[in-house]
């Protein structure tokens, strides 16, 4: 520990940890632009520039190591002066679109903007440049215009998850983030994960949004809209109310839903139970009859497109089975819409996800039947919640409601499967029961739990020890598939989730969310399976009766028909 | 994939980030651009994303994307041609033929570069068109000489026309 005075009081900072950190610490708040907790610092932006004695100019608190005796003052005029003419000469190269903004209300640059005190254009002849709008993308909508260059969208995109499909083009003033060759989103190695999202200050980087096309199909009164909603919505989704994180509403969610017009609510932690009894079963399957081992989860729409771009010699170690958004989708237009004597082409099927690539995937032409897509529209948690304030619902004062049968029963395995490592302790506890005929003595799986971006375990199911490992993080990802490439690890079932720390922390979540808020919604994940009582997947009784009434069997005929799917080499700037 | 560009890239085996920018000029020397398929290639062989390449390749005003047209505009913007006027003579070129530095005529016919210093401070605002000094530029005489080179060329076509 070393002493710093820090504004006239002395505080404690460790070695070697930079200013910015130990003025964390401490409660003292100085903004930043470009700063990225858990990447090195780049010191681009320089908002988190201090004044240290005995130093001739402003230093940046992000890249400056503490040093024993140093005296910081963070908010002297000289700092203060500084960083608000930061922000003025970054306001004159922007669009003075606030209002029509997509971001407007949680923008960085505008609550910098506010808190610095700047009420004029004081610069003004910048924007000589003339940039298009990127629509291409089905999940991210790109507006260089709006872009401060503080890089984070480069950097997550190639630090955290080692795809680079966007990087710094031209130089000096006319410098963009841009793809290679300028081309759309939609044909660079992208994989829609949407981070870049989740770490842009301003509206440069949004979602494609879906509101417009379900506000209309609500309106068709010819069509029944029903709504799936997935494992980690609930326990977000009260963040964008103001509700401290860690807060499950999945009660007063389903009822908003129904209040918004939505004729079904169904839960999308059913099919992820179904997800589990199929992948299971393929597990058993593949480790019996001799299958591509290790076999990895498919459920995360980004992972699977970059198996597609950059590991296609993978394909065949991804689970056939569909991610639990598809099955469901399919299972409504086919099974469901028999039942119900409904024509599939008068359902509108929308799901609610954490996750802007489950646009994209929504868009898979194998996901469809008889030229019919399986989902028509997918809201972020952040549309819906836009959604609900656009209706003026109050999600506090709502009364409870539970979701509608046949799709509404679900395990808390299904409900993990929100959190990376969810998914896997969710099919080894099914996985142990199809091979042994029993449960598992100790079904919570300690090791695969938590923020870890690789983390390991061998399980015993009977006599078979089962090498498993929980990836989140494609950078993560990368990592494990060259080591399993290069035979360095051996194992026989890997969980792979595109963001890291799973859905919770997806591109389609509440902005602005620290990793504080993140560990919160994992912790109530896993206080709901340690509460409640139907915790397996297998033991679903709505899962059973899909089986006995539709399905037949896990890896049956019609399971396959539905519920199973294939994936392609794909060709793109990589 | 080209040939001379797979010749580039095993002339610099086990090459890594740090040969990036050699093997870019190798490779326009060749094929007077980089094309897509080359900076695969090249990306491919250094294990570099395609968007770091372009990145570190739009940085630089020597490299260009498209292939050369037929007749090669540089237009110089050092100092001594910038305070007598050289951007008014850019922009005139850009405006007549309809595309901006770095970039070729749909039909191939031009192309326009620009440069720091062509070396030639003396004749400024100068530009050369396939190696060919034209000095003392105005807008006015860099329309003149596209046009000329409109002219020269669809004589020449006729003339090959004509057994």
């Amino acid at each position: 520990m070393i002493n710093i005075q820090v504004n006239g009081n002395q505080i404690q900072a460790k070695e070697g940890e930079t200013i910015l950190s130990a003025l964390k610490r401490a409660g003292i708040k100085v903004p930043t632009l470009c700063h990225y907790e858990g990447l090195p610092p780049t010191g681009a932006c320089r908002m988190c520039v201090v004044e240290i004695e005995g130093f001739r100019t402003l230093v940046p608190s992000c890249s400056q190591p503490v040093a024993e005796g140093m005296k910081i003052q963070t908010h002297s005029q000289r700092a203060i002066q500084s960083r608000k003419m930061i922000v003025e000469l970054l306001l004159a190269n922007h669009p003075d679109d606030c209002l029509y903004c997509a971001r407007n209300g949680n923008c960085e640059l505008q609550n910098l903007s506010e808190e610095l005190g700047v009420r004029q254009r004081r610069y003004a002849g910048g924007k000589k440049n003339i940039y298009h709008v990127d629509l291409s993308s089905p999940s991210i909508v790109r507006d260089p215009a709006k872009c401060i260059l503080c890089g984070k969208c480069v950097r997550v995109c190639e630090e955290v998850q080692g795809v680079s499909s966007i990087d710094f083009v031209g130089r000096g003033s006319k410098t963009h983030v841009g793809t290679a060759f300028n081309k759309g989103l939609n044909v660079s190695s992208c994989i829609n994960c949407g981070q870049c999202i989740m770490v842009c200050p301003t509206g440069a980087l949004t979602e494609q949004t879906h509101i417009k096309q379900v506000k209309e199909a609500l309106e068709d009164k010819s069509k029944v809209v029903v709504i799936q909603h997935a494992p980690s919505i609930s326990v977000s989704l009260a963040e964008e109310f103001g509700v401290k994180p860690g807060v499950d509403v999945n009660a007063t969610m389903v009822t908003a839903l129904r209040m918004l017009g939505f004729k079904y609510v169904f839960d999308t932690s059913f099919t992820a139970d179904l997800t589990i009894m199929e992948e299971a079963s393929e597990l058993v399957h593949r480790i019996k009859n001799g299958g591509a081992l290790p076999m990895m989860t498919s459920c995360s729409p980004g992972w699977i497109k970059y198996v597609e771009e950059f590991y296609p010699d993978f394909i065949p170690h991804l689970s056939t089975c569909k991610s639990p958004q598809a099955m469901l989708g399919a299972l409504i237009k086919s099974y469901w819409a028999e039942k119900m004597n409904i024509d599939p082409k008068n359902i509108f099927s929308v799901t609610v996800m954490p996750c802007t690539a489950k646009k994209f995937e929504a868009g898979r032409p194998e996901l469809s039947q008889n030229d019919l897509p399986d989902i028509d529209a997918v809201l972020t948690t952040r549309e819906l919640a836009q959604f609900i304030k656009m209706h003026g619902l109050d999600l506090g004062s709502l009364e409870p409601d539970s979701a509608d049968n046949p799709f509404g029963t679900r395990s808390t395995a299904g409900k993990l499967f929100g959190a990376s490592g969810g998914v896997m302790e969710a099919a080894i506890r099914t996985a142990h029961n199809l091979i042994t005929g029993e449960d598992m003595k100790e079904i919570k799986l300690k090791d695969l739990r938590g923020f870890k971006g690789i983390k390991e375990a061998t399980v015993k199911i009977g006599e078979l020890e089962v090498n498993v490992a929980v990836v989140s993080g494609l950078g993560n990802a990368r990592k494990v598939v060259e080591d399993i490439r290069a035979g360095r690890k051996n194992y026989h079932f890997v969980e792979v989730m595109t963001c890291p720390g799973g859905c919770i922390a997806g591109g389609g979540q509440p902005l602005n969310s620290d990793p504080e808020a993140i560990k919160a919604r994992m912790k109530v994940l896993y206080d709901m399976d340690r509460d409640e009582h139907l915790r397996q997947s297998h033991d679903n009784p709505a899962i059973k009766k899909l089986y006995e009434e539709y399905l037949g069997e896990p890896l049956g005929h019609r399971s396959h028909e539905l519920l199973h799917t294939s994936y392609g080499k794909r060709d793109v700037l990589i | 994939m080209n040939e001379s560009v797979e010749k580039i890239l095993q002339n610099h085996p086990g090459a890594g980030r740090d040969s990036l920018i050699p093997i870019l000029q190798e490779v326009q020397e060749h094929l007077g651009y980089l094309s897509q398929d080359a900076v695969v290639a090249i990306g491919k062989h250094l294990n570099l994303p395609t968007s770091k390449i372009f990145g570190v390749a739009t940085f630089y005003n020597q490299f260009r994307f498209q292939a050369k047209g037929k007749y090669h505009i540089m237009v110089c913007r050092g100092t001594a041609c910038h305070v007598k006027g050289s951007l008014k003579v850019l922009e005139a070129i850009q405006r007549k033929l309809k595309i901006v530095a770095g970039q070729t005529t749909r039909d191939g016919m031009f192309s326009i570069e620009v440069v720091a210093c062509i070396g030639a401070c003396g004749l400024a605002p100068v530009i050369s068109v396939n190696g060919e000094f034209h000095a003392n530029m105005t807008p006015d005489k860099v329309e003149k000489i596209i046009e000329a080179c409109r002219r020269k060329d669809q004589e020449n076509d006729a003339a090959n026309a004509q057994p």
